[in-house]
């Protein structure tokens, strides 16, 4: 006699418990702290950073602690606790110009005013699996002081843009300016066609994985937009904020950011002569990749208002925005464990009637 | 019963006042008009997109102390899902929780309606995945918005149009499209075709929440709710040829049950509160010979 | 002829960029009547086509259709709704690629019921048989009701694409070089189909084209474009054996003799 199943309640509190044993794993093991993760994972810690899009380094870091490691379920995490806090306000645009960099480079000049500085980066690395670090040992070499606060040295000499250079002989667009507050998509969802300051921050939380893939694409034919590195910078920014009550600016402390300035195939338009073209990419942390790939993106999906006729992936605007959020694409992808055996008994349904129709059409004749 | 309250540092249902004042102007614009698919600043919620956050934020911006709240998923309040989110507002709301479809104010459903008729006064609200009925004719969100505006739904037609021609009738199962109020063609989320008459002026409120997709849609009480068809082919529900084996019923929705590896097969009604109600009410099942 | 024009544009005039592509075009259009417009790749005959069938907005003049009420409906002037409504109903357009204006997965009859099903045709039995009814008249095999029409050849699929446009009964229709792409028997074919339908349903049609002997064979009047501009218009007949604009002449002398 067949007895309905019940007792869903103590098998998800079962479940949770597993989770909370796998999570920790062998006791006997020291536990991760929440200090190891953010000092020494932490490309980890940026990227939940960025795409989760909360700046909180603890936080991210606690994420990714409680996610056993799973960044795509830190950044959601984040994201949960995000939607929870409250807000104060906008701070003013922040100038990365002014920015204390840790690392600059440009590849489209050999030298450039404040010079190329490599900074700390893999680039420069053989991918050799290195089996000294398979122990804690202390390092030769590796001083254990704090670092100093920036690559460039206490008295950084100005950087300006690569592209503002281009810039002052003509022969970059201008960064296009309307002048319009930008919109929140965290706030109000967006309706297509959308402008460009709605992309860029949809970009820049996207998930890297799916823009490095399309920017990738683009390089291989799929919309090539000839694109140079004009400039990579990584470094510190302030962020000034003006208190409704003061009504003055007063800077509330710094950021980590990088940025990437693609310079890219040059247009001219109707009487206009031609210029390099550009494209934009800024992250939260140390994250040249996603950088690197949301500028060429970026770049893709202004072919439109540049007079180019999009017809691949990385031009559709529709397509890149809607697919481009990991939340929301790990979040439908695994709904499919939800039940769905109502709709599948409809179906079943279906399909055996259509069958014992075509069956009694098949006798029939 | 205690009196609702919220847990230390987080506000009554989750969300705060500011979110829900935004989703509840999008579910009254909603109201007025029926099937027409409201946009709404979705939040992230602590459960993942595509596991119901739509339907949680729009019972979350409507739930009230004194409410009593049911969920189901499949039909059953048992179910893994239904079980997560009823612990979710009993946990931020503190509101009293039910199995009861008949002592439940505010009912939120994956994926079927309740076999019991609901009452004025009653919210039904359903988590949605593909709000738009006409994506998958249209996938560009820039055209089906047009589409609706224009009431160009000649489209939707030529889709069951070329059901019947292939298969000599409409096949799809579940998650039939809807004309609302002689204007909007509306999605009833993924319910079983079986369910849709009873949209049909039904005299609770039904509140549509798509929380990915963000969108919201209505039908008011008493609506009029037709399932897209032909005059020749009109849409019609089928029924099981078993009763249920714990109840007997002949009229509710049955989900199959393998429960050996010989193909032996058992249907129970899909709606547990239904069909423990009938059982209680003795009605045994039939005797099998 | 005292009945006012079905279309009359007036001043037609679009650029891309600082390249102009028609410039100053005036254009009539009687009920029952065909005209072809006629000119090399180039000479803007294409834009002119998109922007008086409502497909793309020009940069200057007006558009205006007397629809099937009397009304003078402004074309450009007129809502997205009201254009795209007219677009389905009273105008219809045929593509130069016919998988431009049919929907590839969707079967025959499928696609000539749409606009039937667009503007509330609801008894599955009843569109069936029209769409039956004006496959036969395009002379495509009823047997073939059911199938995609990726597998029919070219000239199946342009002649499915006018029973798709020609089944709500348009008043107007613009081809876009027809008989483009197809080889020169199924061509013959298509025009004897085109000349009878618009003889036998009184249709108006604009039909683009660089070949002259389509507009001999179709057209009442001929419009000869060359760089954006109207250089010679007329009947069909004098204008091609009485060409007055040295263009025009340049134009006819160069087709070689069948």
């Amino acid at each position: 006699m067949y007895v309905a199943v019940k007792g869903g309640e103590r098998a998800i509190d079962a479940s949770l418990e597993m989770l909370a044993r796998e999570r920790r794993g062998d006791t006997s093991v020291p536990e991760l702290s929440i200090e190891q993760i953010e000092q020494q994972m932490s490309l980890a810690v940026d990227r939940v950073m960025a795409e989760g899009s909360l700046r909180d380094r603890k936080l991210a870091a606690l994420a990714i602690k409680q996610a056993r490691g799973d960044l795509v379920e830190a950044i959601f995490l984040l994201r949960a606790y995000r939607t929870t806090l409250p807000r104060f306000g906008f701070s003013e645009p922040v100038d990365t110009a002014a920015m204390q960099v840790s690392r600059r480079i440009s590849a489209a000049f050999k030298d450039v005013p404040g010079g190329q500085l490599l900074g700390p980066t893999f680039d420069y690395t053989h991918r050799l699996l290195d089996f000294g670090l398979m122990t804690a040992a202390p390092r030769p070499g590796v001083s254990s002081a704090p670092m100093p606060g920036a690559a460039a040295g206490p008295e950084q000499p100005p950087m300006p843009h690569v592209s503002d250079i281009l810039g002052h002989d003509g022969l970059i667009e201008a960064e296009p300016s309307h002048g319009a507050e930008p919109g929140d998509i965290t706030r109000d969802p967006p309706s297509f066609p959308v402008d460009r300051s709605t992309r860029l921050q949809a970009l820049s939380r996207g998930d890297e994985g799916f823009l490095l893939a399309l920017g990738y694409s683009t390089q291989r034919g799929y919309g090539n937009n000839h694109p140079f590195a004009g400039e990579i910078r990584f470094g510190e920014v302030a962020i000034a904020f003006v208190p409704p009550e003061l009504g003055f600016e007063v800077e509330i402390g710094d950021v980590e950011l990088t940025e990437c300035q693609m310079i890219n195939q040059f247009r001219g338009r109707g009487d206009e002569p031609p210029r390099f073209t550009r494209g934009y990419g800024l992250v939260f942390g140390h994250g040249e990749r996603k950088a690197m790939a949301m500028a060429l993106v970026d770049r893709a999906l202004r072919a439109r208002e540049l007079g180019e006729e999009p017809g691949s992936p990385a031009q559709d605007e529709e397509f890149v925005l809607s697919h481009a959020d990991n939340v929301d694409a790990s979040g439908f992808v695994q709904h499919l464990k939800l039940p769905h055996y109502v709709d599948f008994q409809a179906e079943l349904l279906a399909v055996r009637d259509l069958r014992e129709k075509a069956k009694v059409r098949g006798a029939g004749e | 019963m205690t009196t609702a309250t919220a847990p230390a540092g987080y506000n009554f249902a989750y969300l705060d006042e500011g979110t829900k004042r935004m989703i509840r102007r999008a579910i009254l614009k909603a109201i007025a008009i029926p099937g027409y698919q409201v946009p709404f600043g979705s939040r992230e919620m602590p459960l993942a997109y595509g596991w119901g956050t739509g339907g949680m934020q729009v019972t979350a911006a409507v739930i009230g102390a004194s409410d009593r709240l049911k969920v189901i998923d499949q039909g059953a309040d048992d179910t893994t899902n239904a079980v997560s989110i009823r612990r979710f507002f009993a946990r931020t709301a503190g509101v009293a929780t039910t199995e009861r479809t008949a002592e439940a104010t505010i009912i939120q459903t994956r994926h079927r309606i309740p076999e019991r008729p609901l009452r004025e006064g009653q919210v039904l609200v359903y988590q949605v995945p593909m709000p738009e009925p006409l994506r998958f004719i249209e996938p560009r969100e820039s055209e089906t918005r047009k589409m609706h505006a224009l009431v160009e739904y000649g489209a939707m037609h030529v889709r069951l149009y070329e059901d019947i021609a292939a298969h000599g009738r409409i096949t799809t199962a579940y998650g039939y499209p809807v004309l609302v109020n002689g204007r909007y063609v509306m999605s009833p989320s993924p319910i079983p075709k079986f369910d849709n008459p009873k949209m049909d002026m039904m005299p609770a409120l039904q509140l549509f929440g798509a929380g990915r997709e963000k969108r919201i849609y209505a039908v008011p009480p008493y609506t009029p709710v037709r399932s897209l068809d032909f005059d020749d082919h009109p849409f019609a529900i089928e029924r099981s040829d078993q009763p249920c084996a714990l109840c007997g019923s002949t009229d509710t929705y049955l989900d199959e049950v393998v429960v050996d590896d010989q193909g032996g097969r058992v249907f129970v009604c899909s709606d547990s509160d239904h069909c423990g109600e009938r059982q209680e009410a003795g009605r045994a099942a039939p005797a099998r010979a | 002829m005292t009945e006012a024009p079905l279309l009359r544009v007036r001043g037609l005039s679009h650029a891309y960029g600082s390249r102009i592509a028609c410039s100053a075009v005036d254009v009539e259009v009687w009920p029952g009547e065909v005209l072809a417009i006629v000119g090399e790749s180039g000479s803007g005959k294409s834009t002119l086509l998109n922007c008086i069938s409502g497909r793309m907005r020009p940069g200057a003049g007006e558009v205006v259709y007397r629809a099937k009420d009397g009304r003078e409906v402004d074309l450009w002037q007129a809502s997205d709704a009201q254009r795209r409504l007219l677009a389905r109903t009273e105008l219809g357009m045929v593509h130069q690629n016919p998988r431009d204006g049919l929907r590839l997965g969707v079967s025959a009859g499928g696609n000539v019921g749409e606009r039937l099903m667009a503007v509330g045709a609801r008894n599955y039995g009843a569109i069936r048989a029209t769409a039956a009814e004006w496959l036969a008249r395009v002379e495509i095999d009823v047997g073939r009701i059911d199938d995609l029409p990726r597998t029919f050849s070219g000239g199946m699929q342009q002649r499915l694409q006018i029973a798709r446009v020609l089944v709500s009964r348009p008043r107007l229709v613009f081809l876009d070089e027809p008989t483009g792409g197809l080889d020169v028997s199924v061509q013959a074919r298509l025009l004897d189909l085109l000349r009878s339908l618009s003889r036998d349903l009184g249709l108006a049609a604009i039909i683009v084209t660089h070949d002259l002997a389509v507009a001999r064979l179709l057209a009442h009047r001929i419009c000869v474009m060359r760089g954006g501009e109207v250089v010679e218009d007329g009947l069909t007949d004098r204008v091609l054996d009485d060409p007055r604009h040295p263009y025009t002449q340049l134009l006819v002398s160069s087709v070689l003799p069948p």
